[in-house]
């Protein structure tokens, strides 16, 4: 009769065990003994775990920025039917979690417009001397929309700016901030900006909130020179809840040193770097300034701290530089490293290509570009021989002998006319910038300065595979390729960039730079 | 409630009760505070008399029905175990209480104080008129004197894990209710002990202390007023309590009762 297995474990004889059924206390029917020894239907009638929990909850959502209101003032941006729409209405549920335990919840779907959400939970609760009862209730919540603070401020005046970042250059050209503008761009260091005004020698960036500003501040840090300060303006105060209303002004400053200036150190500085120079040329620009001097191929950084502490000027700058044609070339080193880039001393014989044929005045100079000229290559250098310099630093200097010429760069310019008025094959995003041509003096003229700049940005480009390195180019769709493929015959052509480098334009929406290029280091460059 | 059992004590013979619903003042678990047997009950004091009358009306022209405390303590019905045989007392019981017990129980009951260590005999000892199941740590003396006082076989048990047997089954000479978690097995194995069918069940609404919501003799059974319908049912059916009548079992029984009134 009695149906015994007998099951060894360790040792002791079990006998197996049958659960057998008994009757539900209140309906009669039979079930498994359960702690409250009650069927599942008669104990959900008996009681209702869900009785005191909020049914209908009133969420608030700003319209405009499709924002939920989290008390008391975050405001959360979720999509309809979202995980994160559901984790916060969850949320906003009272002395849930507290008194019962949530399995399961989930959205039941209703019509956008409706205003209402709909959220189905499953909770747990012990009941009735250790049994666990599960239900599931629907909560309904009602959608209220009500504007954001920043919405409703945006609603109320667009150009309503907190702080505002004033950039600026003391330099006759725009090519720094050409640059800055594409490492902005890549580091989408100017998303939160609300507007973005292009000025004379310089940017104006305003944003809505101070700490954006701060931020997009500490952007510029990393990757050129600068000298900030800020300033704050009262706006408006409320005395008795000690609320003050402020307009933040941050100048930012950023040195006039540019790239391929020749400078001329301040005897003190140029001391301190152990007697370069004190003529050098400045190579590279990132939160600090690289130099080289072009007689011994000694380089040196000055950071922007150390820089702002002497602040000196350029002696020449890109815009004077001459070009010259390369008769002779006689290198005197091997090929040299330094920091980064190879360079080659040579003695060089040169000519200025404005003097090229009229009469016979060669310059015997020394230069650190051996490794790229050739006889009959132009080369572009400065001409101090004819310079009038009415630099202060280099007066200090007594008994200094100035070199005739300083050859800065190679020359592409004959390559170049073959190619004039076709596009590229990439292209450059840019900031939506304004422009006021009110404030611009020339008008025109200032406009066509600018694209001749813009050009010489995009041949800088083109040239210095290190400038690139830290922004992105994009395939430029307009470009033809078969037209050029008879011009490109020879291999001394002018540089481009190769294809392989640039990015696919992918336009999901205004704001896409596409996919990145892993590099992503915070150094960046200026002209 | 106190209007049904005022019906219930006005017709007294008229209604055929076969089990019925009380409360021992608001409490449920009326078993602590009774003792039913085929012979005699015992009733704790309460403040009130509903209690009391209620066994009274239901009892009163079969078997005695008294009034009493054990150990000064009212939970009479945990404290002590007996049946028609016998009924054992714990050592705690005062001599005046166990006089009282001698003088209103009938001659043929022997009424025993034992020396257990685990002294709520109520909780540790569930029997009918034949069979006893018993605490698993029960000396050997007092299974003796179970077996001596109250004419039983002694059987050492579990009840679906519990070791206090007599907290979770109820069981007459008729049928017997276990507590719900007890598998079919177990089941099987103390019919057979016990010689009557017996069933799982529940008493007061769920609640699985059986003896405690419940106390049951061969012919009625008195059960907490949180008793369902449902459970009211089980009980009734598994002690067969709608044939049963008080006269035709203790048909025998009344015999001697009147014997020792004679």
């Amino acid at each position: 009769m009695n149906q015994m297995t007998s099951q060894e474990t360790g040792g002791m004889f079990t006998v197996a065990q049958t659960i057998g059924s008994v009757l539900c206390c209140k309906c009669g029917i039979p079930m498994a003994p359960n702690a409250a020894n009650m069927c599942v239907k008669c104990l959900r009638s008996e009681v209702d775990i869900t009785e005191g929990l909020q049914k209908h909850v009133i969420i608030i959502h700003c319209p405009e920025c499709d924002t939920y209101l989290q008390p008391p003032r975050t405001w959360l941006k979720a999509q309809l039917e979202s995980k994160e729409l559901l984790t916060f209405c969850v949320k906003r549920l009272k002395n849930l979690n507290k008194v019962l335990r949530l399995i399961h919840a989930e959205f039941i779907w209703t019509e956008p417009h409706s205003k209402r959400l709909k959220v189905k939970l499953k909770v747990q609760k012990e009941v009735l001397n250790g049994a666990v009862l599960e239900q599931s209730y629907i909560v309904e919540y009602v959608v209220q929309d009500q504007m954001c603070e920043s919405c409703s401020r945006v609603q109320a005046n667009p150009d309503q700016w907190v702080a505002a970042v004033q950039l600026r250059q003391q330099v006759a050209h725009r090519r720094t901030f050409f640059y800055l503008e594409q490492l902005i761009l890549k580091h989408d260091a100017a998303v939160r900006a609300i507007r973005i005004k292009q000025m004379d020698r310089g940017i104006d960036f305003f944003f809505s909130n101070r700490s954006h500003a701060v931020k997009f501040v500490e952007f510029v840090q990393k990757v050129a020179p600068i000298k900030s300060r800020n300033d704050k303006q009262l706006v408006s105060h409320d005395t008795k809840s000690n609320n003050y209303h402020y307009k933040y002004t941050f100048s930012v400053e950023i040195s006039p040193i540019c790239r391929e200036d020749l400078v001329c150190l301040p005897p003190k500085v140029a001391s301190t770097l152990g007697n370069i120079g004190p003529l050098v040329l400045c190579t590279k620009i990132t939160n600090s300034i690289a130099f080289l001097d072009p007689l011994t191929l000694r380089n040196c950084f000055l950071d922007a701290e150390q820089y702002w502490r002497t602040n000196f000027t350029s002696l020449l700058s890109s815009k004077q530089l001459v070009e010259y044609i390369v008769l002779d070339v006689e290198l005197i080193s091997h090929e040299v490293n330094v920091s980064g880039s190879k360079y080659v001393m040579a003695d060089v014989q040169v000519a200025r290509v404005s003097d090229f044929g009229k009469n016979d005045t060669i310059f015997f100079v020394r230069t650190h570009l051996g490794h790229l000229l050739n006889p009959g290559d132009f080369a572009l250098g400065y001409d101090l021989h004819a310079a009038n310099s009415n630099d202060i630093e280099i007066d200090k200097y007594k008994g200094l002998s100035i070199p005739e010429v300083i050859l800065v760069k190679k020359s592409y310019e004959e390559r170049r006319i073959k190619k004039r008025g076709k596009p590229r094959a990439w292209k450059l995003k840019s900031l939506n910038m304004e422009v006021d041509n009110g404030e611009t003096r020339g008008g025109r003229v200032d406009l066509e300065k600018m694209n001749n700049e813009y050009e010489q940005f995009c041949r800088d480009l083109e040239e210095n595979p290190e400038l690139r390195f830290n922004i992105s180019l994009y395939r430029n769709e307009e470009y033809q390729k078969s037209e050029m493929g008879s011009v490109l015959d020879d291999d001394e052509n002018a540089p481009s960039v190769p294809l392989e480098e640039l990015l696919a334009d992918i336009k999901l929406s205004d704001d896409d730079y596409g996919e990145d290029d892993d590099d992503d280091d915070d150094e960046g460059m200026k002209e | 409630m106190t209007i049904y059992f005022f019906f219930l004590s006005k017709f007294p013979s008229a209604v055929i009760q076969m089990a019925t619903r009380l409360q021992f003042e608001n409490s449920c678990e009326i078993g602590v505070f009774s003792k039913l047997t085929n012979a005699y009950c015992l009733v704790a004091i309460g403040g009130s008399e509903n209690f009391y009358s209620t066994f009274e009306s239901e009892l009163a022209d079969v078997i005695p029905v008294v009034k009493t405390s054990i150990g000064g303590t009212r939970i009479i019905g945990r404290l002590c175990v007996g049946n028609k045989n016998g009924l054992l007392l714990p050592h705690t019981t005062t001599d005046q209480e166990l006089q009282h017990l001698r003088n209103s129980l009938p001659d043929a009951v022997v009424v025993q104080r034992i020396d257990e260590r685990l002294s709520a005999l109520g909780n540790c000892i569930a029997c009918n008129d034949h069979v006893a199941l018993v605490h698993t740590d029960l000396d050997r003396e007092t299974e003796e004197m179970i077996a001596d006082v109250l004419g039983v076989e002694v059987f050492r048990q579990t009840i679906a894990g519990n070791i206090l047997v007599g907290s979770y089954c109820a069981f007459s000479n008729r049928g017997g209710l276990v507590h719900p978690h007890t598998s079919i097995e177990d089941l099987d194995e103390l019919s057979t002990l016990l010689q009557v069918p017996l069933v799982a069940g529940t008493v007061n609404r769920g609640s699985e202390v059986i003896a405690a919501g419940l106390t049951v003799n061969d012919w009625t059974a008195f059960c907490g007023s949180d008793t369902t319908a449902t459970e009211l049912s089980v009980i009734e059916s598994v002690f067969k309590l709608r044939e049963a009548q008080p006269s035709a079992i203790v048909d025998e029984m009344r015999k001697s009762l009147i014997d020792t009134y004679v």
